[in-house]
């Protein structure tokens, strides 16, 4: 992994963008012993249209907070997409969910997670923000496996703990290979 | 009240006064952390775009601690609650944005002028009016030195980061306490809004600094609540405390009672000032990057002194002599720093970023006839990295 990362995470009030984006702080900022911004979007913007959760991760104190070329973007929505896909780095990391966002024809280079249906399976399709960031861990290697895992414990409500845990784990390993034979 | 706050400390089994330990939080999360790891007793608030969370926090946290909180009907209320309470010895606290703090401003100066302590946090956004309440400014600092009409003296913080929210929130209660006046904590959207690293530490570690109370037994007549000692600040008697004090926006004797004499303001009115820009030295604070050998020189506080960071040490790679001033006391102003780095001789210009057009930038050209450039955007956005880094090239 780089020094520095910009990750964004794309998608529509109600589907935990926040949540997974913080959840991406507190790993690398208290567990990993790295450096980490949270922003996101407020007001008007953030209700009804595409919202957005930025997390910078960093080895070294982050001056400006904001994140201005992503290296990894994920989105669950399609307005999301359109807006947010422009700002990616190139060589960076696409993740989308398939059941919410067409792509456009000629963008080839990205990862289809059905995140939705993963998350279904396990039981309730709402997880599907955990399971997009367990995929997103696995990928990218912004914040550890343990780091990531600590952050959920010591956040998530106990009703939604051993579903969310599930759903992290599914979709790191959907990342990593594991269990694709 | 306030200087019991320490024996407050909720039960074992309830929540902490004091979260040590490190968390990940809002900037607007930390200032509410801060003032309730400095004893805060009242917070009175009426909710406001961008600094809803303080309040929202404190909702949930004050009561649970021993605290009170009152949403109030508006921020007229908010302002008058909290300096009834500071009279009753309380450690008070309310949590606004632009169009409060001009709500505020009369009650500001009647804080100032019964020298009853308060703090007040402002998380700016752009203005003036309505303006766009979701987005960052910085364009409320003048109005923090001089909003409520008259003279008088009074400090505000401009912290860059959720752990400076949470840091010099506790500095902004023990400096109201130690002066007697109404200060100021002037966050802005980007710091309140953005989520950071915050290490708390423990509650015995946190700095307190009581009030000065009265030296003589109540009931002996001999107390008079506005004679100041020598550092120009008067000991409280509180509500209750069994003294006799009167308290009044009227000018006042030393005994507290209306003296409506050209002579008796003039020396209340020196003093409220006074006692602050005398004491300059022991309330200023400001950070320093790459100073002492730069030929340029960058003010900048709040959210913009990040960019201003990140412009520097790239300056500095490319081998530009530049550095960062960083007010973190932006009233008073470190107006002996400049006068020093002037005196050194080796700074040949100044640039000053806000999010306003030029606020900060008087007090340096009021120093210096050195060229001030300068990097301003009315609101709504940050200066970005780049756009410092140009100035400093050019």
């Amino acid at each position: 992994m780089p020094d520095t990362i910009e990750i964004r995470l794309g998608g529509v009030g109600g589907q935990g963008i926040a949540l997974a984006g913080t959840l991406l702080g507190k790993a690398a900022a208290l567990y990993d012993g790295k450096e980490a911004v949270f922003t996101q979007t407020y007001g008007p913007e953030a209700r009804g249209g595409a919202s957005r959760a930025d997390i910078i991760v960093s080895d070294t104190a982050i001056a400006y907070p904001f994140v201005t070329r992503p290296q990894v973007l994920a989105v669950l929505f399609q307005e999301a997409y359109e807006k947010f896909r422009p700002q990616l780095a190139p060589d960076g990391l696409l993740i989308i969910e398939p059941d919410l966002v067409n792509p456009h024809d000629d963008d080839s280079d990205l990862v289809r997670l059905p995140a939705i249906k993963i998350a279904e399976e396990l039981g309730n399709k709402l997880a599907a923000n955990i399971v997009m960031l367990g995929y997103l861990v696995g990928a990218s290697k912004a914040v550890s496996f343990h780091a990531m895992e600590e952050a959920i414990r010591e956040t998530v409500n106990e009703r939604h703990l051993d579903l969310d845990l599930r759903a992290f784990n599914a979709g790191y390993n959907e990342a990593i290979g594991a269990g694709d034979d | 009240m306030s200087s019991k706050a320490a024996q407050k400390q909720a039960a074992p089994d309830s929540p902490q006064r004091v979260l040590t330990g490190r968390q990940f939080m809002l900037g607007d999360h930390a200032c509410a952390e801060g003032a309730l790891a400095a004893g805060l007793d009242f917070f009175a608030g009426y909710p406001i775009t961008p600094s809803t969370e303080v309040a929202e926090h404190l909702a949930s946290r004050l009561p649970a601690v021993g605290g009170r909180f009152v949403q109030m009907e508006d921020e007229l209320g908010s302002i008058a609650a909290i300096i009834g309470a500071s009279a009753a010895g309380a450690r008070s606290f309310t949590a606004t944005s632009g169009p409060g703090f001009s709500l505020m401003m009369e009650n500001i100066g009647l804080a100032a002028m019964m020298e009853l302590p308060c703090v007040i946090v402002n998380v700016q956004r752009a203005s003036p009016s309505t303006g766009l309440p979701t987005m960052v400014g910085q364009s409320d600092i003048l109005q923090a030195r001089w909003g409520s009409h008259g003279d008088y003296g009074i400090v505000a913080y401009c912290p860059s980061s959720p752990q400076e929210c949470f840091e010099l929130t506790i500095d902004a209660f023990n400096t109201a306490d130690r002066y007697r006046i109404p200060v100021f904590i002037l966050m802005d959207e980007v710091v309140g809004h953005m989520a950071e690293r915050v290490e708390i530490p423990e509650a015995k570690d946190i700095p307190h600094v009581p009030r000065k109370g009265p030296r003589t037994a109540p009931g002996t007549g001999q107390f008079l609540p506005y004679a100041a000692d020598a550092d120009l600040v008067p000991p409280i008697a509180h509500a209750g405390d069994g003294y006799k004090v009167h308290m009044t926006g009227l000018t006042h004797d030393e005994r507290g009672y209306p003296s409506l004499t050209a002579e008796t303001h003039d020396k209340l009115v020196h003093r409220l000032v006074d006692k602050v820009r005398l004491n300059a030295a022991d309330i200023v604070d400001f950070e320093e990057q790459d100073v002492d050998d730069a030929d340029c020189v960058i003010v900048a506080y709040g959210c913009t002194a990040r960019s201003a960071t990140a412009a520097v040490t790239q300056a500095r790679a490319e081998g530009l002599r530049c550095g960062l001033l960083r007010p973190k006391t932006i009233w008073p102003f470190p107006e002996a720093r400049v006068r020093r780095l002037l005196e050194i001789g080796k700074v040949k210009r100044f640039i000053v970023p806000e999010i306003n057009l030029g606020q900060m930038r008087r007090e340096i050209e009021r120093l210096t006839q050195l060229p001030t450039l300068r990097l301003n955007h009315a609101g709504g956005a940050m200066p970005t990295p780049n756009a410092i880094l140009e100035i400093i090239r050019s």
